[in-house]
């Protein structure tokens, strides 16, 4: 399953340039091909490990998700990544490719508010659920209070 | 004639129809005073000390009680971080608190102590003071360690209870980081201290630590 050339061969599929040195790829997807790129890297780059989901808040440049595959073969690690624009919220789910992404998802979702579109169940895994707002926002207030114990 | 034996009907287990824990505890709200005691047998103490010399009886009563009470302080096994471990320390032989009467105890019904050791978070916050409902009264509270007195390091963290005392009254606040066995046990005996003070009605008195 080997790809001989990884960076070409997204080069060849999708057209974007990948940084980084080859064990270790670095990929910045548009919005919209986001699961095919992920579908691409699964079944073209055997990278069948879904390592980790998570998101960054570069305040007013919006919501950027990133998500981390690796390919445990081969040595292959690519970290996708993906910027929402500002005021965005609405990101394609992962669930299809990845069954991994599920608590993932939901873990952004809890952190950040990001909703996943597609998923199967997307509510709070960490937080209770009668939790205001999204603590790892910047916008977030450290001090919101929360009844009856703060 | 055929006589159906009737099928038993077994509930499905409660838990399941909830989402989580916050709404279980939402449906099974804790007694409504929690700090309830029985008051017949103060009424008793109350009408003996109205006799003339009825004060020597409840006062040398009151003496033996809290004598009792704090020579047997059950602690309930309620670890919540890593104080947990030194808590742990504390309870086995080499610290050995068995000597002061203490026998960590794992129900809270039975015991008199809740050492709170660790970081009491938002979600675990409706918990903790359902076992705190549970244990019967007299009952005391030691904080253990910086995240149950004030929050400690995570104090500026947005899912930590700022100090437990937010939650459960506490009668013994053990600094730390966590604090050592030995720290643990010098907060245990100055409650000792307060314990053999104990009234039922009226304020709880603070400890004196014996200084130079």
């Amino acid at each position: 399953m080997g790809a001989a050339d990884p960076r070409a061969l997204v080069r060849d599929r999708f057209g974007l340039d990948a940084g980084g040195a080859p064990p270790r790829l670095s990929v910045e997807v548009p919005l919209d091909r986001w699961v095919d790129f992920a579908r691409f890297a699964k079944h073209d780059l055997g990278c069948h490990y879904f390592s980790f989901l998570t998101a960054v808040d570069w305040k007013e440049q919006g919501l950027e998700v990133l998500y981390r595959i690796e390919n445990l073969d081969d040595h292959l690690d690519i970290t996708v990544r993906t910027k929402l624009g500002p005021d965005a919220v609405r990101c394609p789910s992962l669930t299809d490719v990845y069954r991994g992404a599920d608590w993932m998802e939901r873990e952004c979702y809890d952190m950040f508010g990001i909703t996943f579109d597609g998923h199967p169940d997307l509510r709070r895994i960490l937080l209770a659920q009668d939790w205001d707002g999204h603590p790892l926002r910047k916008a977030y207030a450290v001090d919101t209070p929360h009844a009856p114990y703060r | 004639m055929e006589v159906k034996t009737p099928v038993p009907q077994v509930p499905p287990p409660v838990w399941r129809e909830f989402k989580d824990l916050q709404e279980w505890e939402r449906y099974h709200q804790e007694r409504p005073q929690d700090d309830k005691h029985s008051t017949a047998l103060t009424e008793i103490a109350e009408t003996v000390h109205q006799f003339p010399g009825g004060w020597i009886v409840t006062a040398s009563v009151d003496k033996v009680l809290n004598w009792a009470r704090k020579s047997s302080i059950w602690p309930v096994t309620f670890g919540l971080a890593c104080c947990a471990i030194e808590m742990m320390a504390t309870f086995a032989s080499r610290f050995d608190v068995e000597r002061f009467g203490m026998v960590p105890w794992a129900s809270p019904r039975h015991a008199d102590l809740m050492i709170v050791s660790g970081t009491v978070t938002i979600k675990m916050a409706p918990m903790l003071r359902r076992i705190y409902g549970q244990m019967a009264d007299p009952k005391w509270v030691v904080s253990m360690g910086s995240c149950a007195n004030s929050g400690g390091p995570f104090r500026h963290g947005y899912h930590v209870v700022k100090g437990v005392d937010r939650v459960v009254p506490v009668d013994v606040y053990v600094p730390g980081c966590p604090p050592t066995p030995d720290a643990l046990m010098y907060g245990l005996l100055l409650l000792q201290e307060q314990v053999a003070e104990f009234h039922q009605t009226g304020s709880r008195p603070r400890p004196t630590p014996p200084g130079d």
